[in-house]
Formats: structure tokens, C-alpha cells, sequence
């Protein structure tokens, strides 16, 4: 094959610009970037601007839950226990997004390492862990977090681990989808010649190439991770006290719509909108990287 | 006899809007088919033969626009008034495409698949129109016709779904066929068989136009030949002048690398240099100018125009054979 | 077609009895046992009541018990419960659940499909961007926040729907938890479609239908439906899966007496049985309403079927 250097050979550079000018082309996906950028400012910030907080009792409330109003500071209102809500939509931001972000390094370890392993061992090791991968994605994985989360208690760790887990195995089958193609490329042939052990292999040469489908999948696996995070928190098997994320706040804001709607509307429409400007990149990002559109 | 062509083409020209620019597939070819004449379309991969007819019949990808006059019997088929199109497709104007594989809807069975096009336009009702099919499957040479009108097309083989795609092509007895390599992905017997079939149909009086690079094909069935390379027509002539004296120096090349039986095993293939351009590449002159042994000065600056002269015309500024005046 | 069919009962029985198996030991694996939040009892009283419940056997053997029971379709005493088995509590919840299901589901093809189709035919005009906007928000945004919210404005403000609660056969009682159920279903259903019928409009079969000059109403209907519907289908098991999931959250919010909350309360209060119980039962659900769909799938497509 004319021209292919025997250097680990990066994506031709042909394909990341073409994706890069279609990205920028995307108005929502940058307007969602945008969006993006500033809830994670707010979310860093937001505590540091108020006048309150996390867990501070305002006494001087009566009652002590109290719509939002500028005059008194509570940007937000406060919640049946007097506590500033603008704080405690950010701090529960910071908690989600925590998560999210450690949640799907893990998912990625996990993925890339079992899809790269097995698409690059191939044969009947490659047929045996993605029929795991298979059967597992078959399975409502909700059920067995929940599971693990009555089974090993309510840990934030044991969180961490399970929600992780949850993006893993779209990222082994992509992941071994690549390995598999570069299996055949020349300078992992030459590796071979060489004498390199398999392990080496993968972390020198398969890895660092499918490092940018990674990040592209990885950036995707967020907004599903944030949706599990509070969807077990929302149901009372997440986050616990004394910190919250915002499903824990939507699930409180449920139980006091009646009387105080602002403690649903908030956290409700920081999570929407987060969730939302993350799968429209999310979106952005397929679309631009899908060579059917060229 | 009716006078004028059946098709007349003129100036028509296909674009495709890419994010890279336009990429302009066909450029301004004329081309007329005579009444029941075969006419074979010969170029390389991705000199527009396609584009040309698909361009012409409405039928182009989402991004493609077609300019110029198409006229089929007389009436414009890419004018403002869609009727002419409508009516010709599928009546008058058959078309048989190149992937055989994909070529038949998979969820319908073949006779379903042969019968809408009378039933749908009325023309048949529905024994006649069983008896149409079969009778165009026996002459399309399909063993077992009456079991295959039952089948699904992924129970035939690639020959066999060719073969049903052509009679499905027919079965309203048009009067133009237009093949877009038929044969490419049949193996030689197969080959042999369905360019026979498309040979009777010829002697019965039905116009074709048969697009191929397999010259061979060309030799056993066409009446005239239109040579084209990157979008344009570069020579036509009646199919023996062509063979016994190409004029182009493209077509001579062509034909010389066509592997001949008594050619001894010792001698090298001929091939030709170089490449042709790629979509969207433009060039100031002739396109074939950087790859043809006789190129001059003038044929890198200056687009080489069609001229006619009687049967036959030519676009080049240093051709192989004088052609004659303008007559 | 029946080969077919049987040959994929047959794969769906090891799944079944490897999802049970890892229930089982992952329940048996928790530290603790249930009767640990009562008041310490006096050892004579736990033994007889570890016999009773038969812990006192080695796992393997409460394994095959297990089994053996689940083939009677008992699926044991709920802990915390006390008064109901397992299989009682399913059978109470279970059409509630499945009501609000089957509606969302039908609501849900019924909006969704046809929104996909036209959007799919419109391709790059405004109605298209707009519906796939709106899609896209209704796949992002999850049900737990839409349900509070519907509530809040359909129930509490304008006072036309009921917020909680549930009167068997009473629709305004459905009318909630269904929409929630759907929405995201609909969303999803949308961009399927849609995209499965661009596709399948650049197929080289679109194009000899044209070339035939068959009207494009017919082209649509009899050639580019059913390989559009294709992915449609199959999404349906997952769909499914969603569904169920999305009924923790619904029965949650609205008080229904579903399943779900069932499992969900099961969960909080650590009640083994019933977790367990719900997980096997979901897990047969799920792989019958997969199989459904893969004998759905065999007779849409021929290909399939003569494999």
C-alpha cells in the first residue's frame, strides 16, 4: 500500500479537519458548547457568589421556606429547612458532574481496555468477551445497580463504580471495532516481528490510536452518565445526605411542588438544560464524525 | 418512419454540491439515439458515463442538479412540466442499473415486483399481466420462470436478479433501454447470456443504450460507440471505423490494451499512464493532455471542441485519423 | 419460520438462568441477613427461623430450591412484608403496571412514526430541524424531571388532570403517567424513523422503483416501508426495556401501584426476596418481549427467515 508511513499512523489528517469544519458549522452544537461552559462556571462559581452557605439555616425566614426574591439574597428561594437553594442547585451541579466526570474515566478505562484487548487478540477470545459485552447489553443495567446498591449499601464509591460501568460497553465495542482495523495496519505487524508481548502492543500502538474515537465517545457517555446519577438519586438510592446532586433536589422539589414550586423548578431546569446542551454536542459531535455526510 | 432521434441530449451538464466545492460529473455532452439502434457508452470509472443517464431521467442522488435539454420523442423531459418524465418512465423508457444485488426491493417477491409496472399504470389487468411476465422472464433466457415469479430476490443469483431486472425493464415493451453495465458483476457465462438477451431485444427493434468499459461487449453488439473521459465526449463513430481506426488518442489506447487471444503470453500488457482526474479537478485544456503520448502545446491550454464530420465526430486537437470536413 | 422461532427460545433459557444465578449469589453475597434490623433474638428462635426460610442449607442447595420454586412460580415470602409472597406482590402490581405500559407503548408508535416519516420526507426544511429539535429534548430531558413538572402544571395549576393516585379502568388517572412514560419513546421513535427512511430512500432499490415511474405515494408505501420500519422494530425490545425503567420513575411520582414501586420500595428497605423476585421477573419479561420481537423481525424481513 503506497504512502502509509510505519510510524503509528494517526487518523489521517484529512478525516479530523473535515470533522472539525463540520463541527464548527453546527450552530446548536456550539451554542450547546456554550451553554456547557457556562453551567460548569456557575456550577464553580455559583457558591462563591452567594452570600450563603451550603448547609446554613437562614432563621431570620418565616416560614422558612421562601420563594426567590433579590431583596433577601435567596436567588433561588430556600427549602423547607432554610436552606439557600441557589447554593444547593450549585453545589449538587458540582456533585453531578464529579460524578459524571470520574464515573466515565471509569467507563473508559474499562471499555477501552477490554475492547482493545479483544480486538486485537481476535479469534475466540474476541468471540467470547464480546459475547459478555452482548449479553450484558441485552440486560436493563438499572436493575442490577440497584441490586448492587441494596446488596453493598449506599456508598459513593460503590456509585462511582456501578454508574461507570454503565457506559462500558459501547466503549469496548467501539473501541475493539477499531483495534480490529488497526490489527492489520504495518507497524503493528512490524511490532509483532519485533518481538513485542501483546500488552505492549496494545498500550503502545492500538491505544494511543483509538485515543480520539475515545474522547469522541467518552464526551458522549457524560450526559448518560449525569441521567443515571440522578435517576438513582432522584429515586433515593444515590447521593446521600449531607451531600446532594440534582436529582436528589428534583426528588425534594417533588415533595414540596405544591406548596413551594420553586424548589422543583430550579434544579429541574439546570439538570434539563445541562442534559440537553450535552446531547445536542453530543448530536454535533456524530454527525460531524460520520463520513456518510461527506 | 417517425423522424428525429428517440433521445436528444443537448448540452447537458450534472453537478454535485460537495463540502468541498462542485464537482461537475458531466460537462456539457450532446448525444442523440437514433430509433432502435445500440449505442454503447465507453469510459473508465468515474468519467460520467452514469451520471449522464441518470442526469437525463431525473433519477440523480440528493446533492446532483442536472442542466441542458433532454428530448425523448420530442418532449422535454427536464422542463419545467414534470408530466413528459413521468409519462416516459417505466413505459417507453426502461432502465437496468449496474448492482444486481441491490438492485430489487427485498420484501417483495419478483412477480410483484414485474406486474405493478402494467398494473399500477393500468395497462394489463391481472392475468394478462402474469402472462407478461412470464413471457419476459423466458426472454430474459430465466430458467424456471414460473417458480421464480414466487421468490424473493435474495433466493436468486446475482445473474438471475440481472436478468429479472432487465425483464422488469421490458415489460411495457419500451422503446429505449438504457443498461448501465450490466454485465460488470456477472462472471463470463453469465456475461455471455445477458448481452445475448439484450441483443434479441435489439434485432426486435428496441433503441439501447448499452454503458460499459468491457470493449469486447462493445465489439459483439453496439452500431455506433461515444468514447468519454471526464465528463465529456471525446469521440463517437459507427462501431467498425471506431475498431479499425480510433481517432482519439484515448480510444486507441483503449484499444490497445485490450488483451487479444493471439497475443503472445511474452508481451506486456499495455495499460496507460497516469490517472484520470479526479472529481471536482479542473483543467485549463484537453483532460487527457498530461496522460496522451501526442499531446502539444495547444492541448494543454485550450479545451478541445466536439466536431462532426458525417458519422463520425472527434474532440482533439492532434487526432490519430483525419475525420474528414465538417459535412 | 418455526425453526426460527424455536431456535431462539432456546437461546433465550442459558440468559434466563445465568441472570437468576448472578441475582441469587449477589443476594447471598450481601452482609447481613434479614432479620438483623429486628430485635436481637434468643439463638433457638433464629435457628428455627433460618430453617423456616431454609438459610440454613448450604447455597448451592438454596439455589436449586430456588429454582425449583420459580418453576411452581413461587418466588418466596417478601421479608419485609410479611403477609404477601413475592409472587402475590407481582401479581397485585402487575396491571397496573402493564396498562401503563401497553399504553404508553401504543401512544408512542402511534405519535411517533408517522412524526419520523414526515419529518424524513420534509428532509432539511424547517418542520424537520424543529420536530428533531424537539425530539432531541425529549430523549435528554428525563422522565423524573417531565413527571414533576406535568404535575405541577396539568395537575396542580390548571387543575385539569389528577397529580397521584390511581382508581382501576379510570383514564384521567392514566392520562399522566402515560404521557410521561411515552415522551421519550415518541422522541426516539421520531429519530429512528426518520433516519431509517433516509437511508433506506438512497438505496439502489429506491432508485430502479423510480426509474419504473411508480408514483412516489406507492414507492413510500410498498417499497421504502417495511426495510424503514426494519430498525423500528428491533428497537422495540429495548424500547421495551426503557419502558420498564421509566415505570420506576412514573409509578414513583403519581403513587401508582405498580410493580416498580413495589421493586423500588423493596430496594430502600432491603427486602432480598422482593428484589429478587422482581429482578427475575423483569428479566423474563424482557428476554419474552426481545423474542417477540426477533420472531417480529423474522416475519418483516424474508431474508431472515429462510436463514
Amino acid at each position: 500500500m503506497a504512502g502509509s508511513t510505519p510510524a503509528s499512523a494517526m487518523t489521517d489528517g484529512g478525516l479530523w479537519a473535515d470533522a472539525g469544519r463540520r463541527l464548527r458549522g453546527n450552530r446548536a452544537a456550539l451554542a450547546a458548547a456554550g451553554v456547557i461552559v457556562l453551567l460548569v462556571l456557575a456550577a464553580l462559581l455559583g457558591p462563591l457568589v452567594s452570600p450563603y452557605a451550603v448547609d446554613q439555616v437562614d432563621w431570620t425566614l418565616n416560614p422558612l421556606a421562601s420563594p426567590p426574591s433579590f431583596a433577601n439574597g435567596h436567588w433561588f428561594g430556600t427549602d423547607g429547612n432554610g436552606r439557600d437553594l441557589f447554593v444547593r442547585v450549585w453545589s449538587g451541579t458540582r456533585v453531578s458532574l464529579l460524578v459524571a466526570l470520574l464515573a466515565t474515566a471509569v467507563s473508559v478505562v474499562i471499555g477501552a481496555a477490554w475492547g482493545a484487548t479483544a480486538g486485537y487478540l481476535g479469534g475466540r477470545i474476541d468471540g467470547w468477551m464480546m459475547r459478555v459485552v452482548d449479553v450484558l447489553y441485552a440486560l436493563p443495567y438499572m436493575f442490577f445497580v440497584i441490586i448492587l446498591t441494596v446488596v453493598f449499601g449506599r456508598s459513593l464509591w460503590l456509585i462511582f463504580l456501578a454508574i461507570g460501568a454503565v457506559g462500558w460497553l459501547t466503549m469496548a465495542r467501539i473501541v475493539r471495532g477499531q483495534a480490529l482495523a488497526l490489527r492489520g495496519r504495518e507497524f503493528v505487524t512490524a511490532a509483532v516481528t519485533l518481538g513485542l508481548p501483546a500488552h505492549r502492543i496494545i498500550a503502545r500502538h492500538i491505544v494511543p490510536n483509538v485515543l480520539g474515537t475515545v474522547i469522541v465517545y467518552a464526551t458522549l457517555t457524560v450526559p448518560q452518565v449525569i441521567l443515571f446519577e440522578s435517576f438513582l438519586s432522584f429515586l433515593g438510592l444515590g447521593v446521600q445526605e449531607p451531600l446532594t446532586s440534582l436529582g436528589r433536589l428534583v426528588a425534594e422539589g417533588a415533595l414540596e411542588m405544591e406548596t413551594a414550586p420553586w424548589l422543583l423548578l430550579a434544579p429541574s431546569a439546570v439538570l434539563a438544560l445541562l442534559l440537553l446542551a450535552l446531547n445536542f454536542l453530543g448530536d454535533g459531535l456524530r454527525d460531524a464524525l460520520d463520513p456518510r455526510q461527506g | 418512419m417517425a423522424a428525429g432521434p428517440l433521445l436528444e441530449i443537448r448540452d447537458l451538464a450534472v453537478e454535485f454540491a460537495t463540502p468541498r466545492g462542485t464537482v461537475r460529473a458531466v460537462r456539457e455532452v450532446s448525444l442523440e439515439v437514433r430509433r432502435g439502434e445500440c449505442l454503447a457508452i465507453v469510459g473508465e470509472s468515474g468519467s460520467g458515463k452514469s451520471q449522464l443517464f441518470l442526469g437525463s431521467f431525473g433519477l440523480l442522488a440528493a446533492r446532483g442538479t442536472a442542466r441542458g435539454a433532454v428530448h425523448f420523442d420530442g418532449a422535454d423531459l427536464l422542463g419545467a412540466d414534470p408530466g413528459p418524465l413521468c409519462a416516459a418512465r417505466g413505459t417507453r423508457l426502461g432502465l437496468v442499473f449496474q448492482d444486481p444485488m441491490n438492485a430489487l426491493t427485498p420484501h417483495l417477491a419478483i412477480g410483484r415486483q414485474l406486474e405493478e409496472v402494467v398494473l399500477d399504470r393500468g395497462l394489463l389487468d391481472g392475468t394478462a399481466a402474469r402472462q407478461r411476465s412470464l413471457e419476459m422472464l423466458r426472454a430474459v433466457r430465466m430458467p424456471e420462470p414460473e417458480t421464480r415469479l414466487r421468490q424473493y430476490p435474495h433466493e436468486l443469483s446475482g445473474g438471475q436478479r440481472q436478468r429479472a431486472a432487465i425483464a422488469m425493464a421490458l415489460m411495457t415493451r419500451p422503446e429505449l433501454l438504457v443498461a448501465d453495465e450490466p454485465t460488470t458483476a456477472l462472471d463470463v457465462t453469465v456475461q455471455a447470456q445477458v448481452i445475448e438477451v439484450l441483443r434479441e431485444a435489439c434485432d426486435a427493434g428496441l433503441a439501447l443504450v448499452l454503458i460499459t468499459h468491457d470493449l469486447g461487449v462493445v465489439a459483439g453488439i453496439a452500431d455506433r460507440v461515444a468514447v468519454m473521459y471526464a465528463g465529456r465526449i471525446v469521440e463517437s463513430a459507427p462501431v467498425r471505423e471506431l475498431f479499425a481506426a480510433a481517432a482519439h488518442p484515448y480510444t486507441a489506447a483503449l484499444l490497445a490494451s485490450v488483451p487479444r487471444l493471439d497475443t503472445p503470453v511474452t508481451v506486456r500488457l499495455a495499460d496507460i499512464d497516469g490517472q484520470p482526474p479526479r472529481p471536482g479537478e479542473e483543467l485549463p485544456g484537453c483532460a487527457f493532455a498530461p496522460r496522451c503520448p501526442a499531446a502539444r502545446e495547444l492541448c494543454r491550454t485550450t479545451q478541445p471542441a466536439l466536431r462532426a464530420s458525417g458519422e463520425r465526430s472527434i474532440a482533439c486537437h492532434a487526432p490519430l485519423v483525419d475525420i474528414g470536413a465538417p459535412r | 419460520m418455526l425453526g426460527y422461532a424455536l431456535r431462539r427460545l432456546f437461546g433465550v433459557v442459558p440468559t434466563f438462568l445465568l441472570i437468576v444465578a448472578a441475582a441469587f449469589f449477589l443476594m447471598r453475597a450481601a452482609p447481613g441477613g434479614p432479620f438483623d434490623d429486628e430485635r436481637t433474638l434468643p439463638p433457638e428462635i433464629e435457628a428455627n427461623l433460618q430453617a423456616a426460610y431454609g438459610l440454613d442449607q448450604p447455597v448451592p442447595v438454596q439455589f436449586a430450591r430456588y429454582l425449583g420454586g420459580l418453576v411452581r412460580g413461587d418466588l418466596g415470602p417478601s421479608y419485609r412484608m410479611k403477609d404477601f409472597t413475592v409472587a402475590e406482590l407481582i401479581g397485585r402490581g402487575l396491571p397496573v403496571t402493564l396498562s401503563i405500559g401497553a399504553a404508553a407503548l401504543a401512544l408512542a408508535l402511534l405519535l411517533g412514526i408517522p412524526l419520523g416519516l414526515a419529518a424524513g420526507l420534509r428532509q432539511n426544511g424547517w418542520a424537520d430541524h424543529a420536530a428533531m429539535s424537539v425530539a432531541l429534548a425529549g430523549i435528554a430531558i428525563p422522565n423524573f424531571v417531565v413527571a414533576p413538572v406535568l404535575a405541577l402544571v396539568f395537575g396542580l395549576q390548571l387543575g385539569w388532570l389528577p397529580v397521584a393516585g390511581w382508581e382501576p379502568g379510570s383514564l384521567r388517572h392514566m392520562a399522566l403517567p402515560v404521557i410521561t412514560l411515552a415522551l421519550p419513546l415518541v422522541a426516539y421513535l421520531a429519530r429512528l424513523t426518520r433516519g431509517s427512511l433516509l437511508e433506506v430512500l438512497q438505496s439502489p432499490f429506491i432508485r430502479t422503483a423510480r426509474a419504473k415511474g411508480l408514483a412516489p405515494g406507492v414507492i413510500l408505501r410498498r417499497h421504502a416501508l417495511k426495510p424503514t420500519l426494519l430498525p423500528v422494530v428491533s428497537f422495540l425490545g429495548p424500547a421495551a426495556a426503557g419502558l420498564l425503567t421509566g415505570s420506576l420513575v412514573v409509578e414513583q411520582v403519581f403513587g401508582l401501584p405498580g410493580v416498580g414501586r413495589y421493586f423500588v420500595q423493596g430496594a430502600i428497605n432491603r427486602d432480598y426476596t422482593l428484589v429478587m423476585g422482581m429482578v427475575v421477573f423483569y428479566a423474563a419479561l424482557i428476554l419474552l418481549l426481545n423474542l417477540a420481537v426477533d420472531l417480529a423481525y423474522g416475519w418483516l424481513d424474508p431474508r431472515i427467515r429462510h436463514d
